[in-house]
């Protein structure tokens, strides 16, 4: 995509170009238009355009949603070398916005750090730091953090050999600084530091929260991540567009599904190309029973945590019965890989609808049971009630979306706020609680379900019984096996899309949906080859863990793991 | 194991001799890895999807504790069988060593998983490329992530295993543990 040199931009960009006008700002920024609006600034201007972006009545981009190093080394026609390219969301005018801080060749890659601004960005810079080797003055604590202390280099730039390894030893798992000061001076005996993890039953996964603990009470705690930093944006830059669909299902693993649409579908608008509506129809399903196996395991992992066994068995159920489902579509039981830029991988089974409909009657009961022994049970609300709450302005700050964002009373859901595929088609509610704390959230996920039930059943009813599942252009779907070997044209798309992969045009796209756990994008560069060259996705869980130590300091040591298990923290994503 | 059943004199109550019983004639280590081989304790060092599966394999409908290796222990102190579920990183490998080691003799290793068995798709800046680089390993279970059916073969082959005797090879961690700088 090419610079836009006459002005005529879309509506917002145009409205922000007019309010920068009358600010110092406007010498300094460059308004363009990209598949979003799009500003270019250099590193000195950008704490005071962040400011102004939050701040400026018309603008109140007050939602930091995500932060990506981009290396240019291998691409044309651009200004500099290292990009930082900021996502931001205006809850108040519903509009994403793309901030570009283009750092000048031949310097030492330094931007002020804007966590004064937007507290989301803290973890977003110290992943562009560790990945990319960006400076950030001004950071509270600029440490690597997914890549491990006795790495060296910076992995994502563009002349970083993917297979090139460092090891670490014990001696390199560092402690932050405070934690072992022993404190006393202070003559205070009851305090201690406790170290949790890596490997705890309560994290779920490979995660480390270190917390200072005064008598019971968490005084100062700080997560350590990046235990399962897989590289898969290393990963997505040494393969097509379609291996990359494989990759994405092991993001968040629990609901795998729908992290392969939100790739596809950010493909997809790169292409221009429609997908069927049977196509998007079983997407559409798919992905909601996904987002049902989800919250099935965040809530019985939750309830494990603090006691309540029982339940993990009442709903992991309805996840074997829906797994059923999905192996009977596409062989797979967990990591589906059943998604296709253009389509899927194939049709579905003929008793498709009926399987749906089974599973809409079997779950609720499920649903039922769980409610019946938890919502109302006396230890599940003290445990979970007035714990772990965040007020809705932090959750803003953090950056906090889906379930934990809706749970402080903020009705963003990308499915209602920026429709896609048929859901604004679908009569559904948006569950919204108030208090904010561990049980709002369990609440708010107990009824998505049922919600997600709700769109289930009206998708299955207007589901067209026969029908194209494929795209038919054929530059980006596979021709159907009996054409290729009969027909000559077939055979070679065949050739091409597997040897070359998908011809995607140049340019740039963030395409977003609702995740399981809040708003999942994929911000994707093409040069025009046969795979990306950079993939960033913007993982809904990243803030969340980011904001849990802010969430527990002050409550007790089982608030945490209560607090913890509420999250929805999948390492997959969280790390990638 | 040789089982034998015999008829003895009549019991007497009075001496405490006779009485019809059965009994059983084997060797020690027989009866002990037997009984090894079906009290499995597991720790799930799970990392990712394969630790998903994991729990399918422990919950309502795999059930399996039908094959005797029901208690899943998260403290290295009282496990036996170290089930790796899920990619290992470069910053994870000094945690699963140190798990390794706290772990009491006897015990075994299941790699679950193509990440832990050999990095799987992962050829990557930060991913070990197999955890026998750093444990050893017993059984390799492959599939991305294995289905339940698989891992619970995996598990009955470690159990045949145990019970034939067989030690594991140590060769490639030994191997690469001494070639790595400290």
């Amino acid at each position: 995509m090419s610079a836009v040199d006459t002005p005529s931009l879309s509506a917002p960009a145009e409205r922000i170009r007019g309010r920068l006008a009358s600010t110092p700002l406007a010498e300094k920024v460059e308004v363009r238009d990209l598949d979003l609006p799009t500003l270019e600034v250099s590193p000195p201007e950008w704490p005071a355009l962040a400011k102004w972006l939050r701040d400026d009545p018309e603008c109140r981009y007050d939602l930091f949603l995500d932060l990506a190093g981009v290396d240019n080394l291998k691409r044309r026609g651009q200004k500099t070398r290292f990009e930082a390219v900021v996502h931001l969301h205006s809850l108040p005018r519903n509009e994403h916005l793309r901030v570009k801080v283009l750092l000048p060749d031949g310097t030492n890659l330094t931007i002020p750090t804007v966590t004064g601004v937007w507290p989301a960005a803290n973890w977003f810079e110290r992943e562009a730091f560790d990945l990319f080797g960006y400076d950030f003055p001004g950071h509270p604590n600029l440490r690597r953090l997914l890549c491990h202390d006795a790495f060296v280099g910076n992995p994502l730039r563009k002349d970083y050999a993917p297979g090139q390894r460092w090891f670490a030893t014990d001696a390199d798992m560092k402690m932050p600084a405070w934690a072992l000061d022993t404190d006393v001076k202070a003559g205070h005996f009851e305090t201690q530091t406790l170290s949790i993890g890596p490997s705890h039953p309560a994290t779920h996964g490979i995660v480390h929260l270190i917390a200072r603990l005064d008598g019971e009470r968490i005084s100062r705690a700080e997560t350590q991540i990046g235990y399962l930093h897989r590289c898969f944006e290393k990963m997505s830059e040494t393969h097509t567009w379609n291996q990359v669909i494989p990759f994405t299902d092991r993001l968040n693993y629990v609901s795998a599904m729908i992290n392969g649409v939100g790739y596809v579908r950010a493909v997809e608008k790169m292409l221009g190309v429609e997908v069927p509506e049977r196509g998007v129809l079983i997407r559409t399903i798919l992905s909601e029973f996904s987002r049902i196996m989800d919250h099935c395991v965040d809530i019985g992992a939750n309830l494990v945590d603090i006691g309540a066994l029982t339940n993990f068995w009442y709903l992991y159920q309805p996840r074997e019965n829906i797994y059923d489902l999905i192996e009977a579509c596409c062989g797979a039981r967990l990591t589906v890989s059943y998604v296709r830029v253009g389509g899927l991988a194939f049709d579905v089974p003929d008793d498709f609808v009926p399987r749906c409909r089974a599973l809409l009657e079997s779950i609720p009961k499920f649903l039922d049971d769980v409610d019946r022994l938890v919502t109302n049970n006396r230890i599940v609300r003290n445990r979970l009630q007035g714990t772990g709450a965040v007020t809705k302005e932090d959750a803003i700050a953090w950056g906090l979306t889906g379930p934990m964002l809706r749970a402080c009373g903020v009705p963003y859901d990308v499915r209602r706020t920026r429709p896609y595929d048929f859901y604004d088609k679908f009569d559904w509610d948006i569950p919204v609680a108030s208090d904010g704390d561990n049980f709002a959230r369990y609440l708010v996920r107990m009824e998505e379900m049922r919600q997600s039930l709700k769109i289930i059943r009206q998708a299955v009813d207007i589901f067209p019984e026969k029908g194209p599942v494929n795209s038919s252009d054929w530059h980006v779907v596979l021709p159907p096996k009996d054409a290729v070997y009969h027909d000559m044209e077939s055979l070679i798309y065949h050739f091409k899309l597997i040897m070359e992969g998908i011809k995607v045009p140049a340019g740039e796209r963030y395409e977003w949906i609702e995740g399981a756990n809040g708003e999942l994008g994929f911000y994707a560069i093409s040069t025009g080859g046969g795979g990306p060259y950079r993939l960033k996705v913007r993982p809904p869980c990243f803030p969340n863990m980011a904001a849990f130590e802010k969430i527990i300091v002050g409550g007790t040591i089982s608030d945490a793991i209560a607090t913890l298990g509420t999250l929805n923290v999948i390492a997959g994503e969280l790390d990638r | 194991m040789v089982a034998k059943s015999q008829t003895l004199p009549a019991y007497d109550p009075k001496t405490g001799a006779g009485g019809s019983t059965d009994f059983l004639t084997t060797r020690l280590e027989t009866m002990v890895s037997w009984a090894r081989s079906n009290s499995l304790w597991p720790l799930p060092f799970a990392t990712a999807c394969c630790g998903i599966e994991f729990m399918s394999v422990v919950s309502s409908h795999y059930d399996l504790s039908r094959f005797g290796a029901e208690v899943v222990r998260f403290s290295p102190r009282q496990a036996d069988l170290l089930i790796v579920a899920g990619t290992v990183t470069d910053k994870q490998a000094p945690v699963l060593r140190k798990i390794y080691d706290q772990m009491p003799e006897p015990k075994w290793v299941i790699s679950m998983g193509v990440c832990a068995s050999s990095g799987g798709f992962y050829r990557a800046y930060h991913v070990t490329q197999g955890i026998d680089e750093i444990i050893p390993v017993d059984v390799y279970v492959p599939g991305c992530p294995p289905t339940p059916e698989e891992l619970m073969y995996g598990i009955f082959e470690l159990q045949r295993k145990i019970r034939s005797g067989e030690k594991s090879r140590d060769s490639r961690s030994a191997r690469l543990a001494a070639e790595r700088p400290a």
